[in-house]
């Protein structure tokens, strides 16, 4: 069963953080890949620009609008995320407490929905 | 003869109901399939064991039965549904696998699969609580709605919530593995203490107790001690045998309450005292102590042992018990303050137990007219019969005091 893992952080933290500490953050993530590869649970994943840079969009009655900035204002934003397999959700939390986001911030798991075509 | 087999399924459905919905969650896989498999392996057992004779092991037989309940209702929808018809496939495979309904220490298993599935920390508190006492120990929608102060709907709604969560979000059925165990085994505690809570004084009916609930809750107790001897477990089985030795005690012949200074000691049970004092004594000789274990001990210390009990588990009725406990240690005024500043709050404002402990120390204070207010608000809000008579006779008590 697939897991998407959204890692939510404050998004301004990591502009404030000296170069030495961010590198050291993106070694770890590198790690927390290649150890999922290897363990067989990646899937796939992406880090997001942050939300200054988002568009939302919506058509009502067949008119296009789009508006500047995420969908909701919130405290902490989704930075970025990893697409899992796990066994159940046992196996998805010790693959989420392993991920560096779950200590600069929180990772929500949340199981896929896998819809078959007629 | 149909009568007495009638009372027999009766009895097997309260000793062994739950046991058998437990393994039939894990055959199934699914909480409602295994909720109807069992209701129609019960209606086969009235139906069928009259003429048919009681099998040698009922429980072996019922979980069979209801497995080929659902396989059968499963195969019927399949007609409809293919990807229904997989499933009755896998199920009937499975099936054939005998050792799985024989009734020995895996299916015990099968009952902590559900304790530690339905306490699993990614549901919401309250709903791991509401899904253990429904699926676990059988409790009604409205007993744990009474027991948690919260309305009927609000509470069936958290307990559908839970199911799909488990379905939907693919939550294990499956103990914690050896290392998660001591982490997970603290909210299964907190479980338990409050399903003996609840058999030990029932919220609603004409008797005080409801011994099941409370065997139940032991029972699970034992098994938890059995298979993880953690000092905290042990507490807490101390705590509800010690509760429990004085149970026949704390109701009259004619089903009055009795309190702990009037009772009867000879009527209390020694072996769960023995029991139970055995058990704190080992809980207490390793070093972790956790609250269940503090509440088990002597009212000499309990005001201190409820101040830490407070800091473990800071719910309004653990401080009205504190209340209570410094009613004893200080007087009557010290312990009022303490509820009249709780009831302010609000959080115990529908819960009997807080008026009628507020009515008792404005008697014993003298403030009659204070104390007939609240034994009333409390008789308005009391479902127990016990504590209905209770009440009245001490309002009628303070009538003729006037």
């Amino acid at each position: 069963m697939k897991y998407l893992c959204m890692i939510y952080s404050e998004e301004g933290a990591w502009g404030k953080m000296p170069p030495a500490e961010q590198e050291k953050w993106l070694g770890e993530y590198f790690a927390f890949s290649d150890g999922i590869k290897k363990s067989g649970h990646y899937v796939g994943s992406n880090a997001l620009q942050p939300t200054p840079t988002a568009t939302t969009v919506r058509v009502r009655n067949g008119k296009v609008s789009t508006t500047d900035g995420p969908f909701v204002e919130t405290k902490e934003q989704l930075g970025g995320y990893y697409l899992i397999e796990a066994k159940d959700l046992n196996d998805a939390i010790q693959v989420a407490a392993r991920c560096p986001g779950a200590r600069h911030g929180s990772v929500e798991v949340r199981p896929i929905i896998e819809y078959e075509r007629p | 003869m149909a009568e007495q087999v009638r009372h027999l399924v009766d009895a097997v459905y309260r000793s062994d109901s739950r046991r058998v919905l437990a393994t039939l969650i894990r055959l199934l896989g699914d909480f409602d399939l295994a909720e109807e498999a069992l209701h129609d392996a019960f209606a086969a057992a009235v139906e069928r064991w009259p003429s048919d004779g009681v099998p040698g092991s009922p429980r072996a037989w019922l979980v069979s039965t209801g497995r080929f309940k659902a396989i059968d209702a499963m195969r019927r929808r399949a007609r409809f549904d293919a990807s229904v018809g997989e499933l009755a496939r896998r199920f009937d495979a499975a099936a054939n696998d005998a050792k799985e309904l024989e009734a020995g220490d895996g299916v015990e298993d099968d009952r902590l699969r559900l304790i530690f599935t339905c306490c699993h920390p990614a549901l919401a508190p309250d709903a791991q609580i509401a899904l253990t006492l429904r699926e676990v120990c059988g409790l009604t929608t409205e007993e744990i709605a009474h027991a948690f102060l919260t309305p009927a709907p609000t509470l069936a709604q958290r307990i559908v919530r839970a199911k799909a969560k488990i379905r939907d979000a693919r939550i294990p059925y499956v103990v914690p593995t050896h290392a998660a165990l001591p982490e997970r085994l603290d909210q299964v505690l907190r479980v338990i203490y409050l399903v003996f809570n609840e058999g030990y004084a029932a919220s609603s009916g004409a008797s005080l107790t409801r011994h099941d609930l409370s065997g139940e809750a032991i029972r699970l107790g034992r098994l938890l001690v059995e298979l993880l001897p953690e000092p905290e477990a042990m507490g807490l089985l101390a705590l509800m045998l010690l509760h429990e030795s004085r149970r026949v005690a704390r109701t009259s012949p004619t089903g009055e309450l009795v309190l702990l200074a009037d009772q009867d000691r000879s009527l209390w049970d020694r072996d769960q005292i023995a029991e139970g004092t055995a058990l704190v004594e080992r809980a207490l000789s390793s070093r972790r102590i956790g609250p269940y274990t503090l509440e088990a001990t002597d009212w000499v210390q309990i005001v201190g042992l409820y101040d830490v009990l407070e800091r473990v588990d800071p719910t309004p009725v653990v401080e009205l018990n504190r209340a209570v406990a410094v009613a004893m240690r200080d007087g009557p005024a010290a312990g009022l303050a303490i509820i009249d500043a709780l009831l302010a709050r609000g959080d115990l404002d529908d819960y009997h137990l807080a008026h009628s402990a507020r009515a008792d120390l404005c008697r014993r204070v003298g403030r009659t007219a204070d104390a007939r207010r609240s034994y009333q608000r409390a008789l308005d809000l009391t479902r127990q019969e016990p504590e209905r008579r209770f009440l009245e006779r001490r309002l009628h008590e303070l009538g003729l005091n006037v």
